[in-house]
């Protein structure tokens, strides 16, 4: 267990200077003068060479990637070209709409997803496993932003009983958060039917049919505990495809949250909150894949005694 | 007379074993359909649709279906159907492109990461875990902001973020079939590297490799309409269908058909393309 959680350890910064190399060179390959884009539109060529500087674009890359670098280890990722704020600032600002958005959706992906997998694999080959699984595949091949244009042009259009757009008040909440959980319910319902069946092949779901235990209490408490591993792991693991699936959810509602922040800088070529947001998002993408790893370890032993 | 008569007989067995074989695997049949319904009008679309799908026709704009404009017109009168119809064309050239772009980095670069020593293997694979570790969307746009919002550099970004898909894919498989005898035979008869990653793994790796092929085909038509109708991929007036549902969704309200039908063909290529790699990979696994 600790060589493994060394070894992880270990390969999590290596990952993140990769992260933030890639994103650095993506942002020095911007066609556009950064300090021109800074200095405005109207800008002398005196006021653009001053940018540079301050920018520190006239230094070598290495000098640029540590100062980058540092900047981003101590919180520091520029000024937004648009705003002219700090974009660690603006981040910190919406972050909590994605954080919110995303943990809504979670939930509802774990409520139904579960119990529609077991159900399904309760009933294997039934007509309830046929339904689930036709739902679940049809729920993985939907582009959610059509579901969000069909949900808003019913809820909020046709009868009004929802908001439009943005992050007013809990009723906000309700279209962008079904939308966004389409998919990793889906996703969950087929992991939680495989990995049901699976355990309820085992010789000790057996002898406890044998001895008489409740079905209801077999299916809860000793499959339903057992199959749970794989069922972290692709929470865990899918954290990064619901990350992408809220920036365009979040473009569709308007929702204040750093995904719809990130396409808006690509509009306006804001290279810091470009810059800024992606790197935020997959370092959290990252840890989160690292704490789910550590917790399917932790819960595992033949990993943790390996 | 006579050859005729066993021909019909022959001909039956053929039949009904056809049949047969489809009953018994319903997802190929069913997936298979879906994607050659797709695949039909793509070739056809000239004859199929109605009317040419970029002449705009002012007099007639926002209609509803009707038996003139099965779909529809758009908000510049152009024939929502035949937009649809030739919008099978980008999405079935958006997956030729992509996947055969990430088939052809990933698939090498995983060969050679199994073959290859401590280092080499190690180099490649860190790089692969760092575009593994970028949701793909976020990668996309990155690479996008970098070369400019259009259909080809979606396609590349799309296929970057594919590519440690197969690098993996393939760097397992390889794995699995250095340590077989025939290969390890071909090695003590001094067959050259190379040979041995074309000849005697890549061809027993390539049923995977389709099987991910599918479902990735899936992935990407997913990821470049949502990603057009960011506008950061197809641009006006090309009908991708992405692109179509970004102009619908100004009009949500007054034209539904504009957002509808072209999310319907998404939905039924992308089902086409999951249903059938779910089949075939029952089909390849050995453990069924």
């Amino acid at each position: 267990m600790k060589a493994y959680i060394t070894k992880k350890l270990l390969a999590l910064p290596l990952i993140l200077i990769g992260v933030s190399l890639l994103v650095f060179v993506a942002i020095r390959a911007l066609p556009g003068d950064p300090a021109r884009l800074m200095a405005g539109p109207e800008a002398t060529q005196e006021a653009v060479d001053n940018m540079t500087v301050r920018l520190g674009l006239d230094r070598s890359l290495p000098a640029q990637y540590a100062s980058f670098a540092y900047g981003a280890v101590r919180g520091d990722l520029g000024i937004s070209i648009k705003s002219k704020l700090p974009v660690v600032a603006e981040i910190a600002e919406r972050l909590p709409f994605t954080i919110g958005l995303a943990i809504t959706a979670y939930l509802i992906a774990i409520g139904i997803g579960v119990p529609a997998g077991m159900i399904a694999a309760i009933y294997r080959h039934g007509w309830p496993d046929q339904f689930v699984m036709i739902l679940a595949i049809a729920g993985a091949s939907i582009a959610n932003f059509w579901l969000a244009l069909m949900a808003m042009n019913t809820f909020s259009v046709q009868l009004g009983w929802l908001p439009l757009l943005g992050a007013a008040s809990w009723k906000s909440f309700i279209l962008p958060s079904i939308t966004l959980a389409v998919l990793p319910t889906a996703v969950i319902a087929r992991m939680t039917r495989s990995s049901m069946i699976e355990v309820m092949s085992q010789d000790y779901i057996r002898t406890a049919y044998a001895k008489g235990v409740l079905p209801r209490n077999i299916y809860w408490s000793h499959a339903l505990r057992n199959a749970l591993l794989p069922i972290i792991t692709i929470v865990g693991l899918n954290f990064g495809s619901l990350m992408g699936g809220a920036v365009v959810t979040e473009s569709v509602f308007n929702w204040p949250g750093i995904g719809r922040f990130l396409v808006d800088a690509v509009r306006y070529r804001d290279y810091p909150v470009i810059q800024g947001v992606t790197l935020v998002a997959v370092t959290g993408v990252v840890v989160i894949n690292f704490l789910a790893e550590m917790l399917i370890a932790f819960l595992n032993p033949k990993i943790r005694f390996d | 007379m006579a050859s005729v008569d066993t021909d019909i007989a022959s001909r039956r067995p053929a039949v009904y074993r056809g049949l047969r074989w489809m009953a018994t695997h319903r997802s190929i049949t069913i997936g298979g359909f879906l994607i050659g319904i797709i695949v039909l009008a793509a070739i056809f679309a000239p004859l199929i649709a109605p009317a040419d799908p970029y002449v705009q026709d002012l007099l007639a704009t926002m209609e509803p279906p009707s038996l003139a404009h099965p779909f529809g017109t758009d908000d510049n009168g152009r024939d929502i159907f035949a937009r649809v119809i030739f919008g099978a064309r980008i999405s079935l050239a958006e997956v030729v492109l992509a996947v055969g772009l990430a088939v052809l980095v990933g698939v090498p670069l995983g060969i050679l990461s199994g073959m290859s020593g401590r280092y080499v293997d190690q180099a490649i694979m860190w790089t692969m875990d760092i575009l593994f570790a970028f949701p793909g969307i976020v990668l996309a746009i990155l690479i996008v902001s970098v070369l400019g919002s259009s259909l080809i550099n979606l396609l590349i970004a799309i296929a970057i973020f594919s590519v440690p898909v197969y690098a993996r894919l393939s760097r397992n498989l390889t794995l699995g079939l250095k340590g077989m005898d025939y290969v390890e035979a071909a090695v003590s008869l001094g067959i050259s590297r190379r040979r041995i990653m074309s000849h005697y793994i890549l061809r027993n790796a390539i049923g995977p490799i389709i099987v991910q092929s599918t479902l990735t085909a899936g992935t990407v038509i997913l990821s470049a309409a949502s990603l057009s109708f960011l506008g950061l991929g197809a641009q006006p007036p090309l009908p991708e269908w992405g692109a179509m549902m970004s102009d619908g969704r100004n009009y949500l309200g007054l034209n539904i058909w504009m957002s509808l039908f072209p999310g319907l063909a998404i939905m039924i290529t992308v089902l086409g393309f999951n249903i059938l790699g779910d089949g075939l990979r029952d089909l390849l696994d050995p453990r069924k």
